[in-house]
């Protein structure tokens, strides 16, 4: 019998996470090395989580659907409080026509009235007139999917995670390094750029909502991901900046019209955190798996990340095993 | 019609924001063979030059870029960030929005010529976003600016000319000067129509970044673009309340 595959990989984003489980699934002995203090040090901690292939078509190219439609299942078998209630698309009432304009660029919904509105989400019944549900989506947190994916490797893989470790460890030598540190690949990978993200998480005991809710707007499409304990994301704006200071003014005024406009019980909501982080992302927006030597490389997530990890970590084990 | 002593490949003035991606922008813009594409700065913390990496791309596409003040709602806004964008994209062109009112985002007319005097003043060639309205018109000429950029519409509207009839008259009223409608174009019949007016061009942003398929969008719209200035120039036939039948009447029995 050979001896198992030395994996190191690099950067314990989802992407890195995700890719070292599935290596140490197929027996790689794996290596999981992250700059940051814990798992989930850059984006991906600021994510909706939102497991949504067929609503991401909507601006987003057909591969990124069609490499996503097992990325629910994947995630379900891997970690604990998956969710698996679709989800819903609205407009505020003057701008309904944005409802029928993301119905036809998207598919796997369909169209339901205050009727059912108000069956699957009691609390917005009689908001909104008209809605697009898409059943067969998911949501998870990442807050907890991150760490439950560090402890299945660490704790049933008998995978090894270095934290506070920018360089590779030099204790041992590996036959691969699957490098997945978004923005620090820069220098190796020199199309990426970084596209910042703002979001907030809001408590909110007068709400209940049970799926994603995208509120459709021309200009500021926003979405709200119920989590455990009535936690709310919001999220996310999508500006062509570099900067990853504090979120803008007019960037929270926004946010928070949203989460007002979908349901005025937010209005008593507490801000529990406010998030800002850069996407990584090549000019395409399109996530990729690339090989240089022993090294692959693992970037540009983009908003796909929890959508697209599974099937580019598929791909990271087809280069390992079958090359 | 030269714009500040510039002749432009094509009259279809493409803005950036709101594609899918990059590349898609990129294939939206050679799609269009725009003569100009407009960037805006002031989201994009011009201040920290953090937006750099998008603005490369941007500069990559080597088409003349004029950077816009897109999202000022004041005076001071917009001259701070033309200033920013002179540094960045090292061009005296700007095209200059003062918003009066965030909904509609319809221009403040006062703040718009007012930030005019001071921009040209220091070197400036100004292309500012305005209302058809003829009296605005006139002092934003007076202020220096050599290139006027009226409404169709509302910005993202999609709505096309809503006043044909203004727009036809700063048309008459402003001969010599470029006229660019900006803003408001839905589809590529309301492009059509505007260079029929005899307008030197059309801006246009979300009717090509936010439909289904951009670049098929961005060609129609260039090819709306050559069919309205091509029928310009061959002066279009007379409107007429009664139909003129081409063929000879001759045996009808009657001649009303």
């Amino acid at each position: 019998m050979t001896r198992p595959q030395n994996i190191l990989v690099r950067g314990a984003g989802v992407a890195g996470l995700v890719a070292a489980v599935r290596l140490a699934s197929r027996g790689a002995r794996v290596t999981l090395a992250e700059a940051g203090p814990k798992v989930g040090s850059g984006a991906s901690w600021m994510a909706g989580g939102m497991l949504a292939p067929w609503c991401e078509a909507e601006s987003a190219p057909p591969e990124v659907t069609e490499r996503s439609i097992d990325s629910l299942a994947w995630w379900r078998a891997n970690v604990p409080d998956v969710q698996s209630n679709g989800s819903l698309v609205v407009a505020p009432p003057r701008d309904t026509a944005e409802v029928a304009r993301f119905g036809r660029r998207t598919s796997h919904f369909r169209e339901i009235g205050p009727q059912e509105i108000g069956e699957l989400e009691p609390d917005l019944a009689d908001r909104f007139q008209k809605a697009l549900f898409f059943p067969e989506e998911g949501h998870l947190d990442p807050r907890k999917a991150l760490p439950a994916l560090a402890d299945r490797l660490v704790n049933e893989l008998g995978g090894r995670l270095l934290l506070n470790t920018p360089a590779a460890p030099t204790d041992e030598t590996f036959d691969w390094t699957v490098d997945a540190t978004g923005l620090r690949a820069r220098k190796e990978l020199s199309s990426l750029r970084g596209v910042r993200g703002e979001m907030l998480l809001l408590h909110c005991p007068d709400v209940t909502l049970h799926r994603p809710v995208r509120m459709l707007h021309p200009r500021i499409p926003i979405y709200i991901v119920p989590r455990a304990d009535h936690l709310f994301m919001v999220g996310a704006t999508m500006i062509e900046s570099e900067n990853d200071g504090p979120m803008t003014l007019r960037s929270m005024s926004e946010l928070l019209n949203a989460a007002w406009t979908l349901h005025p019980g937010f209005a008593e909501a507490e801000i529990v955190d406010i998030g800002t982080g850069l996407r990584p992302s090549y000019p395409d927006n399109v996530p990729l798996v690339t090989q240089e030597g022993r090294t692959i490389f693992v970037n540009g997530m983009y908003r796909h990340g929890y959508l697209l990890s599974p099937w580019l970590g598929a791909q990271v084990e087809k280069l390992v095993f079958d090359s | 019609m030269k714009f500040y002593g510039t002749a432009l490949s094509s009259p279809l003035m493409l803005g950036t924001a709101q594609y899918p991606s990059p590349d898609i922008l990129a294939s939206a813009v050679k799609a269009a063979q725009a003569g100009v594409i407009t960037v805006s700065l002031r989201r994009e913390s011009a201040g920290q030059k953090a937006g750099q990496a998008f603005w490369s791309l941007i500069r990559e596409l080597e088409v003349p870029v004029l950077p816009n003040t897109a999202g000022c709602h004041t005076v001071k806004e917009a001259v701070t960030t033309a200033h920013m964008a002179r540094e960045v994209f090292e061009t005296d062109w700007v095209k200059l929005e003062v918003i009066g009112e965030a909904d509609t985002l319809q221009p403040d007319v006062f703040g718009l010529v007012e930030a005019a005097r001071i921009l040209t003043s220091e070197g400036f060639r100004v292309f500012p976003y305005t209302t058809e309205d003829l009296v605005v018109a006139e002092k934003l000429l007076a202020a220096g600016c050599e290139v006027l950029m009226p409404w169709g519409a509302p910005i993202g509207s999609g709505k096309g000319l809503n006043n044909v009839f203004g727009l036809r008259a700063l048309r008459a009223h402003f001969p010599d000067v470029p006229l660019v409608v900006d803003a408001g174009i839905g589809v590529p019949s309301h492009a059509a129509q505007a260079m029929e007016l005899g307008y030197d061009a059309v801006l246009i942003n979300t009717a090509v970044a936010k439909a289904g398929d951009p670049v098929a969008m961005a060609r129609a719209f260039s090819l709306a673009v050559e069919a309205g200035a091509l029928a310009y120039k061959a002066d279009p036939m007379a409107e007429r309340d009664m139909a003129a039948p081409s063929t000879p009447l001759l045996g009808k029995p009657v001649l009303a």
